[in-house]
């Protein structure tokens, strides 16, 4: 039985005559004890879909299920069952880190012994400032915590909303390696992230993007459906470079990438490159460096993404 | 019930962690108390008052036909008894009486000098002063008319009498208002900003996607402002009997009762604002300009309701704070019982019920 499941759902906000489509017939299933990322840009739609599916607002049409329950009509058994992490850190910030978690553990109707088996990696790490008011603690540990207080009744269903966002390198693979654990442990986790190389640490993947469900798929096979060769160039003027690499003519598409920019042809000419080599060598650039590159779950992100060429 | 004990636990600490609201819960009461005390005065119109003629002669008359065309008075009924003017007095329906007694012209025309006797209700001393000092005028206007026709000036003296706050206190009259003013406050502006906090905080999206009953987290936003509105409650009274030497009348038990009824209702007002309300800001604007303002405008206590256009008065009539201020000026000012404010009881009781209907039904298990 999957454990979360959606079917067409449409929302829109605003007024009728103003009215923002925010999420577009989105459909797919996550299956019980899996990882799923909700991969996307700002705005694509990630916060409204999870806050359709932990029943706080109502989709315009379509239907959703989480833990088997209708999130329309049975939304009480469904607040019962699953954990809900905010994108926005959402915990009382003038009671300390003790006093939350107990909190959201009475109001659960548990008790923090009872599941401190679930929390205990986490807990270790922000104990020794359990008495440090929450909105006193660093954005990695607040949301440490934040993880903990979703997590202390139990949940079937675990929905983490952006849970990296704001949050170190370090701390952020801290995080995913608790994911893991959590996953070990049977839970189905539904995290989002605008993040690409976090997305290949799920087990499926949807890629969202302006309300609409682009892709959905394991990161490999995502990575897999990328339909060209993908190049990589960078040199000592990448200003240039750009221009130069956008005005030629057999160019579909080209974009910086951190340090380098990423780029394809139109064709499968076998000889594209050394055209293009010798074109950007009338006014030679130092340190020119251009290889074939495995793509990665950004490229085929802006790839699906990107209309039209540019 | 663990849930509930450990909601209102919480609810404790955002009280008492935060500066600004702890100043605000206890040191406004206080500030409004001793404030209110010096400031208030006031001028009044049409005021309904009793004239019982027992001399019936040409100068009563005259001196009645004075008080007939002043604006000041509006002459209700006249030739009551004594006790008949007492229980008009205690309805609360006349605020002065003026009593010519026998031979009233007789007297002043033989002796050159007659007795008036005046009672004015007192329980608004602010009132009772204005009003005795215009009918003080009237006769001192009618004294210097008959000088000029008679060689020996006539005297008339008034005998003022003031009912149920003869040292004309200024207390008795503002600490019912302050007492309603300060509960509606701290209740309806305080809870408002408190669940609208969760809402800008976001905590209100974990608390939605829990287990806990909407009633349950409505009860435990209003348990912990109850017990300090009840606190603020003791406090204005032991400051006003210390301080301003004020004496508790009627019933404690009764008093405390009628308090807990109407913070009930001014808590339901809070939820009610904080539903609407997006942000603290608006929160806080709102409940002061749709309860603060009117329930220190428009309940009585600074300004006769008498005085108000028709629109006002009845605005004045759908307030909880004017049931609220009557009940406690009797119990407390006059030591009247259950008995004399029964009525109001009862409508502040339904306007409570109401209040608390609507909330259960208007509350959001949704975000939008």
């Amino acid at each position: 039985m999957a454990a979360i499941t959606l079917d067409n759902i449409v929302k829109t906000y605003g007024e009728k005559d103003k009215k923002v489509l925010a999420v577009d017939r989105a459909s797919f299933s996550v299956e019980e004890g899996e990882m799923f990322g909700l991969i996307g840009p700002d705005g694509a739609g990630k916060t409204t879909l999870f806050r359709i599916l932990t029943t706080l607002l109502l989709p315009d049409s379509g239907t959703a299920s989480v833990a088997g329950y209708d999130t329309a009509k049975d939304y009480t058994k469904i607040r019962n069952s699953v954990g809900y992490m905010p994108g926005r850190f959402s915990l009382y910030q003038d009671l300390t880190v003790e006093e939350n978690l107990q909190f959201f553990a009475t109001i659960f109707n548990t008790t923090i012994e009872e599941n401190y088996h679930l929390i205990k990696d986490i807990y270790v790490q922000i104990e020794p400032f359990k008495d440090r008011r929450a909105g006193k603690l660093s954005g990695g540990m607040k949301q440490k915590l934040a993880l903990c207080c979703a997590l202390i009744h139990k949940p079937t269903v675990l929905f983490l909303d952006e849970p990296t966002t704001g949050v170190d390198v370090v701390s952020r693979v801290e995080f995913w390696d608790m994911l893991k654990r959590l996953k070990a442990q049977g839970i189905t986790i539904l995290v989002s992230t605008p993040y690409m190389d976090e997305a290949v640490l799920c087990d499926r993947i949807a890629l969202i993007q302006n309300g609409k469900i682009l892709s959905v798929d394991t990161p490999e096979n995502t990575v897999r459906k990328y339909p060209t060769k993908l190049y990589a160039a960078r040199s000592d003027d990448m200003h240039r470079l750009l221009k130069e690499i956008r005005s030629y003519p057999d160019i579909a598409s080209c974009f910086t990438f951190g340090e380098s920019m990423h780029f394809t042809f139109r064709s499968d000419d076998p000889h594209n490159i050394e055209k293009l080599k010798a074109k950007l060598n009338k006014a030679p650039h130092e340190y020119l460096e251009i290889k074939e590159i495995q793509p990665g779950i950004e490229d085929y992100f802006i790839q699906i993404s990107e209309p039209a060429h540019e | 019930m663990k849930q509930l004990l450990a909601f209102v636990r919480k609810e404790f600490y955002h009280v008492f962690r935060d500066k600004k609201t702890l100043l605000m819960l206890f040191g406004v009461p206080i500030a409004q108390i001793v404030l209110f005390g010096f400031t208030l005065t006031n001028e009044i119109k049409n005021s309904r008052i009793v004239v019982a003629d027992y001399a019936h002669d040409y100068a009563s008359q005259e001196i009645i036909r004075k008080i007939e065309a002043s604006r000041y008075f509006e002459v209700v009924k006249s030739n009551m008894s004594h006790d008949q003017i007492e229980t008009a007095f205690k309805t609360g329906t006349i605020k002065i009486a003026v009593i010519f007694p026998a031979n009233f012209y007789n007297d002043l025309s033989h002796l050159n000098k007659a007795q008036i006797q005046v009672i004015a209700d007192a329980s608004d001393p602010n009132t009772a002063t204005t009003l005795t000092s215009y009918l003080n005028n009237i006769i001192t206007d009618y004294q210097a008319q008959k000088a000029q026709q008679t060689k020996v000036p006539y005297l008339i003296t008034p005998e003022v009498k003031m009912l149920y706050n003869p040292e004309l206190l200024g207390a008795p009259n503002f600490v019912p208002g302050v007492m309603a003013l300060v509960l509606m406050l701290i209740c309806a502006m305080m809870t408002s900003i408190s669940i609208v906090k969760e809402k800008e905080m976001g905590t209100m999206e974990i608390l939605l996607v829990s287990p806990i009953r909407p009633f349950l987290l409505i009860i435990s936003k209003v348990i912990p402002y109850l017990i300090v509105s009840i606190i603020n409650l003791i406090t204005i009274l032991v400051l006003s009997v210390v301080l301003l030497h004020l004496e508790i009348k009627g019933s404690l038990l009764l008093l405390f009762f009628e308090s807990t009824l109407f913070i009930i209702s001014s808590l339901a007002l809070g939820l009610l604002i904080s539903v609407r309300a997006e942000s603290q800001m608006a929160a806080m604007m709102t409940s002061q300009m749709s309860l603060m303002l009117p329930t220190m405008l428009l309940t009585g206590f600074m300004f006769p309701i008498e005085n108000m256009p028709l629109p006002m008065q009845v605005l004045s009539y759908a307030l909880p704070s004017h049931y609220y201020y009557v009940i406690v000026k009797a119990v407390m000012l006059e030591g009247l019982g259950f008995m004399s404010i029964w009525k109001e009881t009862l409508i502040l009781a339904f306007i409570t019920t109401v209040l608390v209907v609507i909330n259960l039904r208007s509350f959001k298990i949704r975000l939008a």
